[in-house]
C-alpha cells in the first residue's frame, strides 16, 4: 500500500474514533454525571432523565457505537482495499 | 423438592458439563494452550468474553452495591461497559493485527525492551492474583450458603474445578467452557429479575419495569425516594458521592476494564481484525443484557427490603430473614427495646462484620458483641442482594438454586480466565522470552501448566483469606490495571514517537503512585489511620477512582521523558504503521 493511500486511511480512521467518542463521552460523563442535576428535572415515564442516563441510556449508547464503528470500518477497509 | 437437593442437581448439572467441554477441547501445544488455536468465531468469543469479564463482583455484588448506593452505583454500570468502547475502538483489532500471545509480549516488542516487559509481565501478574481474589471469596459464599458446607470446602471445590479445564484446555478449553457458563449465567440472572419485575409491576422487561409504576399507581422510583427520605436517607436517585469522585470512579474503571489483561488476551483468538472489532460488539451486547437487568434488581430489591422489614417484628420476620442470620450475613439487635426491626441510616454494628457469639436473646435473634451507637438496627451484607432476592420474592425453589449456579458459573469463568493470564505470563513471558528462549514447545506447555497449579493454589489462599468485599476488591484491580497497560498499549498504537524509555517510566509511575494511594488510603498500610479518611483524600477522589490520576500521570511522565530520550529504531516505528493497516493478520505467531 502507497503511503499517502496509508495516511489517508488513518486519517478517516482517526475521523470516526474522534466522533464515535465525542458521543461516548457525551452520554456518560456529560448527561450521566456532570450534568445529571438538569437533566433530572426532566423525566422519562417513571425514570428521571439524568439518572436513566446513568444506569441504562449510556449503556444502550456503547452498545449501538461499538457496532457503528464496525460498520464504518468494514465499509473504509474496502475502500481502500485492505479487507479480508 | 428441597432447595439444597435442587441446588445439588443444577450445579453438579452444570459442573459436570463443563468437564465435557475440557475433556472434549483439550490442547495439544502452546498456541491452543494460550489462543485456543486462534480460530474462535467472533460470536463465541463474544460470549466468552462477556463470560470472562461478568465476575462474582457483576453477578452476586454488583446489584447489592447499586440497591446500597442508589445512582452512585452508576459508577459501575458506567465504568464497567464504557471500557468496551474503548476497547473495540482504541485496542483490539491493533492488538489483534499485532498478531502475539500476550500483553507483555506487545509492550516488549513495541518498547524494544526487556524491562518494558517485565514490567508488564508484574503489573499482569498484580492485577490478575488482586482480581482473583475476589472471585474465589464469590465461590466461597455461594457454597455456604446453598450447599451448606464450610466457605473452605467451598474454595477448594472451585479451586478443583477450575484447575481441571485450564489444566486441561488452557485457553481452547476455557473459552468453550465459558460459553457455557455465560448461558448459565445469564439465564440464571434473568429468570428471577423477569418474575420480579412481573411481581412488583406487571412488565415482564425488568428494564423497563423499574421505571414503572406498581399496583397503587406509583412510579417505583419515586416510592423508593420517598420511603428513603422519610427515614432520613439521601433520595435513592441522587446518592452521596460527590461529582468529582464519581467522575474519577467511572474513569478508572473504564480504563482499567479496557487495560484489563484478561479480557484483551480474548482478543487474540480470533481469525481476523474485523472479527476482533466484531467480538468486542458482541461482548458488550450479552454483557450489556445484565448490566442493564442489575440496576432494576436492586431497585426491587431495596423497595423489598425496605417494605418488609421496617417496624416489623421479629417474630414475624420471614424465613429467609432468619436463615441469613445463621449464615451471619444479616445481623439484628433491638437497640430501642420495641422488638421491631427498625432500618435507618448508618452502621449498625461497629467495624465491618457483625460479632457473634453463642446463644440467642429474648427474641430468638442472633447475640452480637459489637453494635454501634447509632439508631439503626440492622445489619446486611451487601453480597446477599442476588442470593437472596428470588428467596425475599417467594420464587420456587429451583430457581433459587438455579442462581446460585449462575453465581458459580461466573466465578469459576473469570477466575479460569485469570488463572490463565498468570499462568501465560510466567511460562511464556517470563521463562520462554527472558530465560529460555530456545524450549521446545512440549516443554512450553507443561510448564504452562505448572504454573496454572500454581496459580490456583494462590488463589485458593486467598479465597481462604480474603481481603474484603467482592467488589471493592476488585475495583482496586481496575486502578492498577488502568494506570499501567491502558496508556502504554494505547501510546504504543497512536504514537509513533513513544519509546523505551517513555512507556517503562510512565508505567512505574503510575503502577508506583496508585500502589502508593491505595496502601496508604484504602489498605492502611502505611501512614497515620486517622489522617486516611475521606477528608484527606487529594482532590476528593476516593481509592477507586484513583487509578485515573495514576493514568494521567502514566501520560504525563511517558509524554516528556519520550521527548528528551531518542524515538523508537526504524523497525519498531514499522511495527506501529503495520498494526495500523487491518489486511494480512494471519495467525498469531511467534517469533
Amino acid at each position: 500500500m502507497e503511503l499517502s493511500q496509508r495516511k489517508k486511511y488513518w486519517k478517516e480512521n482517526l475521523k470516526y474514533l474522534s466522533i464515535l467518542l465525542t458521543i461516548w463521552f457525551l452520554v456518560s460523563y456529560g448527561f450521566g454525571i456532570l450534568l445529571v442535576d438538569e437533566l433530572n428535572t426532566i423525566r422519562l415515564g417513571g425514570f428521571k432523565l439524568g439518572f436513566w442516563f446513568a444506569q441504562q441510556g449510556s449503556i444502550y449508547v456503547f452498545v449501538l457505537l461499538i457496532f457503528v464503528y464496525v460498520r464504518l470500518m468494514n465499509k473504509l477497509d474496502k475502500k481502500y482495499k485492505v479487507n479480508e | 423438592m428441597e432447595i439444597q437437593t435442587w441446588t445439588f442437581i443444577i450445579v453438579g448439572l452444570t459442573f459436570a458439563l463443563y468437564i465435557g467441554i475440557a475433556i472434549w477441547s483439550r490442547a495439544g501445544s502452546t498456541k491452543e494452550f494460550y489462543i485456543a488455536g486462534g480460530g474462535v468465531s467472533p460470536l463465541a468469543n463474544g460470549l466468552a468474553t462477556a463470560a470472562d469479564w461478568m465476575s462474582a463482583a457483576s453477578f452476586l455484588g454488583m446489584a447489592g452495591i447499586i440497591a446500597f448506593s442508589g445512582y452512585d452505583g452508576s459508577v459501575y454500570l458506567m465504568g464497567w461497559t464504557g471500557g468496551y468502547v474503548l476497547l473495540a475502538l482504541l485496542l483490539a483489532p491493533y492488538l489483534r493485527k499485532f498478531g502475539k500471545f500476550t500483553v507483555p509480549d506487545f509492550i516488549g516488542d513495541r518498547y524494544y525492551s526487556n524491562v518494558a516487559r517485565t514490567v508488564a509481565v508484574v503489573a499482569a501478574l498484580f492485577v490478575s492474583f488482586t482480581y482473583v481474589a475476589g472471585q474465589m471469596r464469590g465461590v466461597g459464599v455461594v457454597f455456604s450458603r446453598f450447599l451448606d458446607v464450610e466457605v473452605n470446602t467451598g474454595v477448594y471445590i472451585g479451586m478443583a474445578v477450575v484447575l481441571f479445564y485450564a489444566f486441561l484446555g488452557g485457553m481452547k478449553g476455557i473459552t468453550y467452557t465459558q460459553v457455557a457458563q455465560y448461558c448459565v449465567l445469564i439465564f440464571a440472572f434473568m429468570v428471577p429479575a423477569i418474575f420480579i419485575s412481573l411481581m412488583a409491576t406487571g412488565n415482564p422487561i425488568p428494564q423497563l419495569g423499574f421505571g414503572s409504576a406498581g399496583e397503587d399507581g406509583v412510579y417505583l422510583l419515586d416510592k423508593l425516594d420517598g420511603l428513603m427520605t422519610e427515614l432520613g436517607f439521601t433520595a435513592y436517585t441522587d446518592g452521596t458521592k460527590s461529582k468529582t469522585d464519581v467522575f474519577f470512579i467511572t474513569a478508572a474503571l473504564m480504563m482499567g476494564t479496557a487495560g484489563l489483561p484478561h479480557v484483551i488476551i480474548r482478543f487474540f483468538t480470533v481469525p481476523k481484525v474485523k472479527d476482533a472489532r466484531k467480538s468486542a460488539g458482541y461482548a458488550l451486547l450479552f454483557i450489556a443484557i445484565l448490566y442493564t437487568t442489575a440496576p432494576a434488581i436492586a431497585v426491587f430489591a431495596r423497595t423489598n427490603l425496605m417494605e418488609t422489614v421496617q417496624d416489623t417484628p421479629y417474630k414475624e420476620i420471614p424465613s429467609w430473614f432468619t436463615k441469613w442470620e445463621d449464615t451471619g450475613l444479616i445481623a439484628w439487635t433491638d437497640k430501642n427495646g420495641d422488638g421491631k426491626i427498625q432500618y435507618l441510616p448508618g452502621s449498625a454494628i461497629e467495624g465491618k462484620k457483625p460479632q457473634f457469639i453463642e446463644g440467642r436473646a429474648n427474641y430468638g435473634q442472633r447475640k452480637i458483641t459489637n453494635p454501634s451507637t447509632t439508631a439503626n438496627e440492622l445489619y446486611v451484607d451487601r453480597d446477599i442482594t442476588v442470593l437472596a432476592n428470588p428467596e425475599i420474592a417467594g420464587l420456587p425453589n429451583w430457581i433459587i438454586a438455579l442462581v446460585a449456579a449462575g453465581g458459580l458459573a461466573a466465578a469459576l469463568s473469570t477466575a479460569a480466565g485469570l488463572l490463565l493470564v498468570i499462568s501465560t505470563s510466567i511460562s511464556h513471558d517470563l521463562i520462554k522470552k527472558q530465560f529460555a528462549r530456545d524450549i521446545s514447545d512440549k516443554r512450553e506447555l507443561l510448564i504452562a501448566r505448572l504454573s496454572a497449579v500454581l496459580a490456583v493454589i494462590v488463589a485458593g489462599y486467598f479465597g481462604i483469606n480474603p481481603p474484603g468485599f467482592v467488589a471493592s476488591v476488585v475495583a482496586l484491580a481496575f486502578g492498577l490495571a488502568a494506570s499501567s497497560f491502558f496508556p502504554a498499549i494505547v501510546m504504543g498504537i497512536f504514537s509513533k514517537r513513544m519509546n523505551r524509555e517513555g512507556a517503562i517510566s510512565g508505567m512505574v509511575a503510575g503502577l508506583a503512585i496508585t500502589t502508593y494511594y491505595i496502601a496508604r488510603f484504602k489498605l492502611g498500610w502505611i501512614g497515620n489511620p486517622e489522617t486516611s479518611g475521606t477528608d484527606n483524600w487529594w482532590f476528593g477522589i476516593s481509592p477507586e477512582g484513583f487509578g485515573t490520576m495514576g493514568m494521567l500521570v502514566n501520560f504525563a511522565v511517558a509524554l516528556v521523558i519520550s521527548r528528551f530520550t531518542s524515538p523508537p529504531p526504524e523497525k519498531v516505528q514499522e511495527i506501529v504503521e503495520n498494526i495500523r493497516i487491518p489486511s494480512g493478520a494471519g495467525d498469531a505467531i511467534e517469533h
